[in-house]
């Protein structure tokens, strides 16, 4: 009993992680279908930045934002002056962000060193909850609430505020939308600041949790379209749930039948596509 | 158009062709050394330990030896086992060095031994620890100055028994080679000693997330055991501890948990935890207190096994070299000084080699305790002249197959 | 009009042809080993470019089948003592298996899908190199492969044989897909490419023409493959990651894809650029990124590209895809 409520726990948890790094990619693979390898480098310098920042400052929500703005920053950046140009062209698309990502992974090289670090986390964040003989480390139930805010807020704005409106707009049919009198430009940066600021947000609360070191860029990338495929690209919904689904059968997967790992996270994944190309939720 | 073509494309030919060429060095030149080792990707940090510890090794022997200058040629093998072998080419075939020392990944140091022993190139292996590679699957014209990932492991496994009293212990570690060869080695003389292990986890090499695997160690065991590399080390004690384990099981583990490579970063969680290694940067000699200090001072980081590992083969080399009054030409005699050099008083003591080109040196027992507001590997217990097969004969030792994940079976599990 | 630039062409060709096959005598044997590489490599470039350039689906698991190929010979070499003779059709045929199989599920998508199909797809043969240890020996490879006897009278142990192997291999594989692809079938793909549904109208089963592409293309990802095991003497999973299947569209970018020399092309620059550039610095990561970037940016159609382009004289268009506009893009 005990294994099967602290594994369903972890999975939730790792979910929980997935789904702020998939969030971001959700909305830029998978609003704008700008296949984006970088977004797992978003991820690793938020962390280092994040980490610098609570270093100077001792502040954890500090080094959070800090790390989201600065990698906002570059993301707009990436956007404007290479992506902008790239729509519709995946493979241009893959090669300009494998491009950054490499540049992006030797920079941090350079600027934080290759040696691995965790940030602190503040003291009421450690430790465990404990009912019976249960332990519920406190910084999973962090993680846990942080990306269930974070799901609320991007429900809220997507579907109930006039931004998230012309959001929706804007990916859906760009033409219409600028006919109409939207931004398209604007909505569109935003939107691809918006999921690097998300990704770089997961960097440091799980830079808390795995730490940060050279190399998490890659190793989360695959997992984080995973969850956009499975979960269904342009759903946020499909993202959560992926995410969720992905958390449990990477854990249930690991405790069950540990030497298949990779296998059983790719070949649902694979499995999911073959018989709907567009995932779970997805739409075309 | 198509002149201007041919123009360039035989520019860029002869531009390349030009890039290789090396002068011929007469025979009395500097004695050339290659040291690969991963300067890029996942493991820079590791690469940069170790040609740190080579490099301040020769400085301070003023990168000479007898009378000859030393050149020392860092080459990256970016991680990858292909790109390890394009290195080693070069350095044999172009750079013609007269040693190559370094490497740390098992896959690099078994794609590079055939290739060894093809080129008849002395070889100083400074880290990698592939229990094989001076085992089943020697190579001739290498030796280490490292160790195996089972030799600490063997007299751990007594001590987790005789003296810390643990019957029955878990085993976590990463699944891969590395981790079963230390798991083998702590399992064999734990059992022998009248342990019990109880269970076997193996979370795959990169995991993040440990909670499948720490739900399901069990409640009732004494200690667990766990081999963590790297970033896994950084992040395993905090989730133990977070887990509410580690009020409950004392945790032991491999040296590499707890290295002076992730100490710096972890924290509190890490006190306690006991864990064998050939090297402590807490052992109290004269030597090492000095090469601590010189070695912070110089790259503001205490060093750890990588480092001390590489700072040592540079010297292994550097004896060797002088045994031979300079002439490392000589491909034969050269070699045969690597394995017959001894020293006495390297930063982590006494070392020789066995027939079979594996240190023979002291285990050190360590601690994690707090000190001056750092945490450091306090030495609790010295194990001396400790060999790659512990108390057994090698050609016993040898007839069993290598360790891996079922071997030694979990007979308890 | 035509007859001094198809000489010029010929005359460019017939140079590299004999620098090819004259030069390695002259060549110090580190620049003779890369250029091994950059043969095989090219191979595995010219394989990607039946999909990518001329039927103009981007794979990001292509690195499985080079994968496939060179554990196979690793495991029937290693463990078997299987020879030359039994690995090459055993690599090949198994590379060509796997893409069979793979194709069914992949090809149900186009575009940005095809690409995460066949990421997964790749991730899952990456995962089991990883993860299947009593096969592949997990990660610490598979190694001590020995050349092939071929029982010639030069030993393929040495680099200069085995050069010309590697190269026989190069040409071989280049004839045979320069007809593939010069035949009706290679011309179906690049309508296809331009067009899936005018194709579709004409009467053309278009499924299927992707389909047998995608199989050739696996099974001359496998042949190079082989080539690569036996080249290197060992194979680990790090041959067949994520990051080699990007490296190789970049490859085909580079050079000038759906023309299979650029491909080739590409892949010898990239070969070169990481192991020349690594020796002078440490910082090949960011050139090599940079130059992801500054292909697209700069050399959309790829150098062979950019020379055709100035060659005809046309003014460059900064429009990355090869020939189509966006309306006429499949998929996403």
């Amino acid at each position: 009993m005990e294994f099967w409520v602290t594994q369903a726990f972890n999975g939730i948890s790792y979910g929980a992680l997935l789904f702020l790094l998939a969030g971001g990619l959700s909305l830029i693979f998978g609003m704008m279908r700008i296949v984006n390898m970088t977004h797992g480098s978003y991820y690793l310098l938020g962390g280092y930045v994040g980490l610098t920042v609570i270093r100077q400052t001792g502040y954890f929500p500090l080094a959070i934002l800090a790390g989201a703005l600065a990698i906002a920053i570059i993301g707009v950046f990436e956007w404007n002056a290479f992506l902008k140009r790239l729509s519709g062209q995946e493979l241009g698309q893959v090669l300009t962000t494998m491009g950054f990502a490499l540049i992006f992974q030797d920079l941090a090289l350079i600027i934080w060193g290759g040696d691995p670090y965790t940030i602190p986390a503040p003291a009421m964040l450690s430790g465990a909850h404990r009912i019976g003989d249960l332990y519920f480390p406190i910084y999973r139930i962090f993680i846990i609430v942080v990306a269930a805010v974070v799901a609320l807020i991007l429900w809220l704005v997507l579907e109930k505020t006039r931004v998230g409106a012309m959001m929706r707009a804007t990916v859906d049919d760009p033409e219409m939308a600028r006919g109409v009198g939207i931004n398209v430009h604007l909505i569109s940066m935003v939107v691809f600041a918006l999921g690097a600021f998300l990704a770089a947000v997961a960097g440091v609360v799980a830079g808390g949790f795995v730490g940060v070191y050279p190399g998490a860029d890659f190793e989360i990338l695959p997992y984080a379209f995973v969850v956009v495929i499975v979960g269904g690209m342009g759903s946020l919904k499909g993202a959560l749930i992926g995410s969720l689904m992905v958390g449990l059968l990477d854990n249930f997967g690991k405790a069950l039948f540990p030497e298949l790992s990779y296998f059983t996270l790719f070949a649902p994944m694979a499995a999911i596509l073959a018989v709907r190309p567009t995932g779970l939720y997805g739409r075309a | 158009m198509s002149t201007k073509r041919i123009a360039a494309i035989c520019g860029v030919l002869v531009l390349a062709l030009t890039v290789d060429v090396v002068p011929a060095w007469p025979q009395k030149g500097p004695i050339k050394l290659g040291f690969l080792t991963q300067m890029t990707g996942g493991g820079a940090a590791v690469g940069k330990d170790m040609s740190n510890g080579f490099m301040m090794s020769l400085e301070e022997i003023s990168n000479q030896i007898v009378g000859r200058k030393v050149e020392v040629i860092i080459e990256d093998t970016q991680g990858d086992p292909a790109q390890a072998l394009t290195r080693l080419r070069k350095l044999v075939e172009s750079d013609k060095v007269n040693a190559v020392a370094g490497i740390f990944l098992a896959n690099e140091g078994y794609a590079l031994a055939p290739k060894v022993d093809e080129y008849r190139i002395p070889t100083v292996w400074a880290v990698v620890s592939a229990d094989d590679l001076t085992q089943r699957k020697p190579t001739k014209y290498a030796v280490r100055t490292g160790w195996t990932s089972s030799q600490p492991n063997h007299p751990f496994g007594e001590y987790a028994a005789k003296t810390l009293g643990y019957k029955r212990v878990a085993t976590i570690a990463m699944d891969y080679a590395f981790g079963w060869e230390q798991v083998g080695g702590f399992q064999r003389t734990f059992e022998e000693a009248g342990g019990q292990i109880v269970q076997k986890l193996w979370p795959p090499l990169g995991t993040t997330d440990f909670g499948p695997f720490l739900a399901q160690i069990k409640r009732d065991a004494d200690a667990v055991f766990a081999v963590m590399v790297a970033a896994s080390s950084l992040r395993f004690p905090k989730q133990y501890q977070d887990a509410g384990l580690k009020a409950r099981l004392p945790l032991i583990g491999g040296g590499t948990s707890f290295d002076e490579f992730v100490l710096p970063a972890l924290g509190d969680e890490a006190i306690g935890a006991i864990s064998p290694l050939i090297y402590s940067a807490a052992i109290d000699t004269p030597v090492n207190q000095r090469f601590v200090k010189e070695f912070r001072k110089k790259y503001g980081k205490v060093p750890g096994y990588y480092a001390e590992a590489s700072y040592t083969a540079a010297r292994w080399i550097a004896e060797a070299a002088k045994a031979v009054g300079g002439n490392v030409e000589d491909k034969e005699k050269f070699l045969a000084a690597l394995k017959k050099v001894e020293i006495s008083d390297a930063p982590r003591g006494p070392i020789k080699l066995d027939t079979y080109g594996n240190p023979i040196q002291n285990i050190y027992v360590r601690k994690v305790e707090k000190r001056d507001g750092e945490l450091w590997n306090t030495v609790i217990q010295t194990f001396t002249g400790v060999s790659q097969f512990w108390k057994y004969k090698p050609e016993e030792f040898l007839k069993q197959p290598v360790y891996d994940r079922n071997y030694p079976a979990c007979k308890y599990c | 009009m035509g007859l001094t630039r198809f000489s010029g062409q010929q005359v460019v060709a017939a140079i590299i042809f004999f620098l090819l096959l004259a030069s390695p005598p002259f060549l110090s044997s580190f620049l003779l080993t890369l250029l091994t590489q950059a043969l095989i490599y090219g191979i595995l470039a010219m394989s990607l470019d039946i999909i990518l350039g001329y039927t103009g689906l981007a794979s990001l698991g292509h690195a499985a089948y080079f994968g496939i190929g060179a554990y196979s010979v690793g495991i029937l070499a290693t463990r078997y003592g299987a020879a030359f003779g039994i690995t090459l059709p055993a690599g090949v045929l198994l590379a060509v298996l796997v893409a069979a199989i793979f194709g069914t599920v992949a090809l149900r998508a186009t575009g940005v899908y095809f690409l995460m199909i066949t990421l997964a797809l790749g991730m899952i043969v990456w995962g089991l190199a990883h993860r299947w240890v009593t096969m592949t020996q997990g990660d610490n490879g598979i190694s001590a492969i020995p050349r092939p006897d071929l029982g010639l009278p030069w030993s393929l142990s040495l680099s200069i044989p085995f050069y010309y192997f590697a190269l026989a291999g190069f040409l071989i594989a280049f004839w045979i897909l320069r007809v593939i692809v010069r035949s009706p079938f290679g011309q179906t793909l690049v309508g296809i490419r331009e067009s899936e549904s005018r194709m579709r109208t004409l009467g053309y089963h278009v499924w299927l023409h992707k389909y047998i592409g995608f199989v050739i293309a696996g099974g001359f990802g496998g042949f190079a493959g082989v080539l690569w095991a036996y080249y290197n003497g060992f194979v680990s999973p790090v041959d067949l990651q994520l990051a080699t299947s990007v490296e190789v569209l970049l490859m085909v970018a580079l050079g000038g894809r759906g023309s299979l020399i650029g491909p080739a092309l590409g892949a010898g620059i990239i070969v070169l650029l990481k192991n020349l550039v690594s020796v002078y610095t440490h910082r090949w990561l960011l050139i090599l990124g940079a130059v992801y970037i500054l292909t697209i940016v700069y050399a959309p159609e790829g150098i062979l590209g950019a020379i055709k382009r100035r060659t005809k004289e046309v003014k460059p268009r900064a429009v990355g895809v090869h020939g189509l506009t966006e309306g006429e893009i499949e998929g996403g």
